[in-house]
């Protein structure tokens, strides 16, 4: 069932494309990839869905009729969508326990102000924690771990959010194997889960592995879409994106 | 007796200070130096009130608070549109303006007169006209002030805060709306500078606009830096040690006639060198 759809979706920076009248769709349990060399548009297209980018044409369906054309960063939550950045972007002064607790507590200014984590906060974050082998440093700093660590805090952060829909921008890079081997292993648990995973990566090892779908993006257009062997065989993906 | 019971107001009164300020600058990363102004509006509308009408201390004291609760509502909505740098700039105007209208505003502030005459609080009749009453009264009202600041940042609202501090845009991607958290803690840190206003005011008994300059407003930012951005004890601590420092240089024995040259050249040398060795201040858990 398809649960996002973007229709003739455009963005520009000074009269560039950026996103070029892109319609793509993303399906429940699913990893659907987008897949494009550097510049292509693979980040832009995620930060235009999720309202870091106000979108220049076209729409944004979540179902069949939620239009989010217009959606504000601070409303992708209530849609069901989270993310990761490409670049890692955590609450670095602040401890590991806090980056995750902070996406489980209340939402409401008023109701911030009168609550504090509860022990059903604190075992969330602990699972989730453990899950990315981060809780023996959840009293330090974000800004004191490791650049995987950073990534796979920020994965963490992610998943720890009742979302429907996941947009992971390039989780894998920089990370040590035994750290490729929790992500992947997170991802496969949300396509299990019935969730929608929009995975932008660069190895196409990993990427074979997990895509149920990959769209290939070329200057902001769709240059091919398929299966994994199906696209990453086709003679235009080959020359765009491995330049050979 | 009466200079160190003086000494320890004036701590009071600024600890007040820099505790609200290092909920909007330490917890939320907003570069506010319009801190004065809301110190000045609290004082000002304490001392027209108890001037004017002659009601009691603490009912100006609250009125005062509503006044710079709402006027701090409107100027934080202008700053919201502002980030960073421009924020900080933006705030820089706000404290000018407020000083001129305290200057020029002549029918109710009485300009560069000042208002004399503000009378000190009472308590069922009791008047705090000595100083030692009128300090454990700014002991109370820093102790609340205190507990106040500690239950917001414990709360998970004050996670919330340092988290726009850290990276606004992405908390807003967890779906916090960060401007209703900005405008809030603005106007909480504004409303208990006007507590430490309504002191000021009635502890002097008389107000001028010399007080709520651009200068006052970096002096408190100094408190904060120093003692400790995201640290409530430290707030309360640069207000003792920016308080006590000149003090203290009353009594090394300079010659009299370079006397007050040299205390201010070694305090700002000592806050030259906190800032080289202890970037966060000394109990800070945060690094602008």
């Amino acid at each position: 069932m398809i649960t996002l759809e973007t229709k003739n979706l455009v963005k520009k920076f000074d009269g560039v494309h950026a996103v070029n009248h892109l319609s793509l769709s993303f399906e429940q349990c699913k990893i659907t990839s987008v897949i494009g060399p550097n510049g292509s548009g693979k980040s832009t297209f995620i930060n235009t869905l999720t309202g870091l980018h106000e979108i220049d044409g076209g729409s944004v369906f979540i179902g069949k009729h939620a239009d989010i054309t217009s959606i504000k960063p601070h409303e992708i939550g209530a849609y069901g969508m989270t993310r990761t950045f490409q670049e890692v972007r955590l609450f670095e002064q602040v401890t590991v326990l806090d980056n995750i607790l902070v996406v489980l507590t209340e939402r409401g200014v008023w109701g911030s102000l009168f609550e504090n984590h509860t022990q059903y906060h604190l075992d969330q974050a602990e699972a989730v924690l453990k899950r990315v082998g981060l809780w023996e440093k959840r009293n330090e700093l974000a800004t004191g771990l490791s650049y995987g660590q950073r990534k796979l805090l920020e994965i963490a952060r992610a998943i720890s959010m009742p979302a429907e829909i996941f947009f992971f921008d390039e989780p894998f890079a920089g990370l040590f194997p035994e750290m490729i081997k929790v992500v992947v292993s997170v991802m496969q648990e949300l396509r299990t889960k019935g969730k929608t995973v929009l995975l932008v990566e660069h190895n196409m090892d990993l990427i074979r592995q997990l895509s149920d779908y990959v769209f290939v993006l070329d200057s902001g257009k769709l240059l091919a879409e398929g299966t994994p062997d199906k696209v990453l065989s086709e003679k235009a993906v080959v020359e765009a994106y491995l330049g050979e | 007796m009466e200079y160190v019971i003086h000494l320890l107001i004036l701590i009071g009164i600024y600890g007040i200070l820099g505790l609200s300020l290092n909920l909007v600058v330490g917890f939320t990363g907003l570069l506010s130096v319009t801190h004065a102004a809301f110190y000045g509006i609290g004082a000002y509308a304490t001392a027209i009130l108890l001037t004017t009408s002659g009601m009691n201390f603490f009912l100006a004291m609250f009125l005062g608070a509503i006044i710079c609760g709402v006027l701090s509502l409107l100027i934080g909505l202008v700053l919201s549109k502002f980030k960073d740098d421009y924020y900080a700039l933006g705030s820089f105007g706000f404290n000018i303006i407020v000083f001129s209208i305290f200057l020029n505003w002549q029918s109710l502030t009485r300009g560069p007169l000042g208002i004399p005459g503000i009378a000190r609080p009472s308590i069922f009749g009791y008047s705090l006209s000595d100083n030692m009453p009128f300090l454990i009264l700014t002991a109370v009202v820093l102790g609340l002030v205190y507990l106040l600041c500690r239950a917001i940042t414990n709360s998970s609202f004050g996670r919330v805060l340092k988290a726009i501090r850290e990276d606004e845009q992405a908390i807003q991607t967890f779906g916090y709306n960060t401007i209703y958290f900005k405008l809030t803690i603005f106007v909480i840190g504004a409303v208990l500078a006007s507590l430490a206003g309504s002191l000021f005011a009635s502890y002097i008994t008389f107000i001028d606009p010399s007080t709520f300059t651009l200068n006052e407003s970096i002096f408190i930012l100094a408190i904060i830096i120093l003692g400790g951005l995201a640290n409530n004890r430290g707030a309360v601590l640069g207000a003792v040690v920016l308080i006590l420092l000149p003090e203290v240089l009353r009594f090394v024995g300079f010659p009299s006639d370079i006397a007050a040259q040299m205390r201010q050249v070694i305090y700002g040398l000592i806050l030259v060198l906190l800032m080289l060795y202890r970037p966060q201040g000394l109990l800070g858990e945060y690094k602008l």
